[in-house]
């Protein structure tokens, strides 16, 4: 197996470009802070549209849940960093994993639930998060966690959404991906083919959750400060119209509904009544011209120029 | 090969399989005929470990397979075509074969069948790239059985492949599972479908409310006078 083609390297060499560059505009102050904030939504939410693709889009499963990772991966990585002096990036680690392991624990009694119903159990988890968070005096409550350190910055950010994009789209094209792919197409035929489509769903559902825990991470550690009603319900309905707008199942889609959606609530922050309204419109504009979303199921080809390839040798006729 | 002793399985309070009892011969095609809702379904579920049996023994070359879960079921060499044409719609002809062959890993043996599938059903070639969703019915169908095989199964258990199929499809599809037999495969079929079914198989089951009810050489079946009225006549 060839782990380095020259694409990798060209590919590396760009990505080491941009952070370069990205670092060199910050320090002349042509990216200043108010461009950075939104460098950094942008960054955070697709790593949030990405990640709960994987879990929707690809793998089928109906989550309303996502901001509810994102929270506990946003405390997990306060607790460190404040109370416990923790390097930022332990904390980003942590907050996956322990995001990841409620994702777990919640996948694993809800996951045979279809459709409609796991939809209602995913929110009702969003909610029990929230609630415990509200009631928790250590995490500070309905208060909120305040002295965060700012840790976060371009150079994480992009890191993150950079991993983020690239383990998920090896994950989606690999054997476990099809597995995923194959339960949201028919999960009947997918048993029948010996896909364990419980172990399947448990593992979308934790990489899902793991990837949304960096995203809360990085949000707490850039704002100081976090509340439980930053991650409630809302915030999952945000992330999955990113999805839906950019196309279920396509990373690229994910990734221009991230950056648009968060372009388009940004211009209209001093308006934020009307802001939901221009995202109910937008929803029900695409539903109707572009049902399958912006991008379709397009898939990357930027990053990994290798096509699809079939090993058969067709037979001498 | 497979035998199915005094199985009993449940759905909740439906008692959907009363104590059925069924042997599979290592070569043979064995159909297992009945009406609506009679249980052959749920007799194939069972038997790939979709659903739990409450009692009774499902053996696999003398080893109990009951509680083997369905994954492993495949690797043993079962593999089950399930009622409907459930394909995989956004995927292409290939992609869904690949499917078929998930539990396996010897990609020499997995790319000979490929071309096996393909000599069986030419159709599936020309169209390799083409996504399932847009073939037809019949199409679906083979398509459904090539990836049934491509898990290189001793026993294939097809559910109804001639459902909503005209009758010159179900008669090309028939000639093929007649050729993947001869090629040493066991077939358990299901079918509503009696006459087409009793003229292809070796021996047959009639299950009628989760119990066999009659069972005998398909010939014997085509001619007996029960037979007739219930499942070949009107
Ligand atoms: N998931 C289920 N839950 C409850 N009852 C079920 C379930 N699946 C099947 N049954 C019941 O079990 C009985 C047998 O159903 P099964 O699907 O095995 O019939 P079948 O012989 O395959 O019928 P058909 O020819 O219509 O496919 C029926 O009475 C059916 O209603
Ligand atoms: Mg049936």
């Amino acid at each position: 197996m060839k782990a380095f083609n020259k694409n990798n390297i060209i590919q590396i060499i760009i990505l080491v470009a941009i952070i370069i560059i990205g670092n060199v505009l910050v320090s002349v102050g042509i990216i200043d802070s108010y461009i950075e904030l939104n460098i950094v939504l942008i960054g955070i939410n697709i790593i949030l549209a990405v990640s709960l693709n994987l879990i929707v889009g690809f793998t089928g499963l109906f989550s309303l849940g996502h901001a509810a990772f994102m929270s506990i991966g946003a405390y997990t990585s306060a607790v460190l960093t404040r109370n416990f002096n923790s390097p930022f990036i332990f904390a980003i680690l942590m907050s996956g994993l322990v995001a990841s392991l409620a994702g777990i624990l919640i996948g694993i009694p809800t996951l045979r639930l279809k459709g409609d119903y796991l939809a209602i159990a995913t929110l009702g988890f969003g909610e029990i998060v929230r609630v415990l968070a509200l009631n928790n005096d250590y995490i500070g409550g309905a208060i909120g966690f305040n002295d965060i350190p700012q840790y976060t910055n371009w150079n994480y950010t992009f890191i993150m959404v950079v991993l983020t994009v690239v383990l998920i789209s090896n994950f989606v094209k690999s054997s476990h991906g099809r597995a995923c792919i194959s339960i949201r197409e028919n999960e009947i035929a997918s048993e029948a083919m010996g896909i364990n489509t419980t172990f399947y769903k448990v593992l979308a559902f934790a990489i899902g959750a793991f990837f949304a825990g960096i995203a809360g991470s990085l949000y707490a550690n850039y704002f100081y400060f976090i509340k439980p009603d930053s991650f409630g319900f809302m915030k999952s309905i945000d992330i999955l119209v990113m999805v839906v707008f950019g196309g279920l199942g396509s990373i690229p889609g994910s990734i221009i509904g991230a950056l648009s959606l968060t372009v388009i609530s940004t211009l209209l922050q001093s308006i934020p009544d009307l802001r939901m309204v221009i995202y109910a419109v937008i929803l029900f504009l695409i539903m109707l011209f572009r049902p399958q979303g912006i991008m379709g199921d397009t898939e990357f080809r930027l990053l990994n120029k290798k096509e699809v390839k079939h090993n058969v040798s067709s037979k001498g006729k | 090969m497979l035998e199915l002793k005094d199985l009993n399985v449940y759905y909740g309070a439906i008692h959907a399989l009363k104590g059925l009892n069924l042997n599979i011969n290592p070569g043979e095609i064995v159909s297992l005929i009945g009406a609506n809702g009679a249980g052959k379904s749920t007799t194939l579920r069972t038997i790939s470990g979709l659903e739990k049996s409450k009692s009774g023994y499902i053996l696999l070359d003398g080893m109990k397979i009951n509680s083997v879960p369905a994954p492993d079921i495949v690797k043993l060499g079962l593999s089950h075509v399930p009622e409907g044409r459930r394909i995989f719609p956004q995927m292409s002809i290939m992609e869904n074969l690949e499917m078929g062959a998930y539990t396996r890993k010897d990609k020499e043996g997995i790319n000979k069948d490929y071309n096996k599938v393909f000599e069986l059903f030419p159709i599936l070639e020309e169209r390799k790239q083409q996504l399932a969703g847009t073939l037809s019915g019949g199409e679906q169908q083979m398509l459904a059985i090539g990836r049934g095989l491509m898990s290189k199964p001793k026993l294939l258990l097809l559910d109804e492949p001639s459902m909503g199929l005209a009758p010159i499809i179900v008669n090309e599809i028939f000639s093929v599972i007649k050729n993947i037999n001869e090629d040493g495969t066991t077939v358990l079929l299901v079918e509503q479908n009696a006459n087409m079914a009793l003229k292809l198989s070796d021996r047959a089951y009639i299950i009628r409310n989760g119990e066999i009810e009659l069972e005998g050489k398909s010939e014997e079946l085509l001619n007996n006078e029960k037979v007739r009225k219930a499942y070949l006549e009107g």
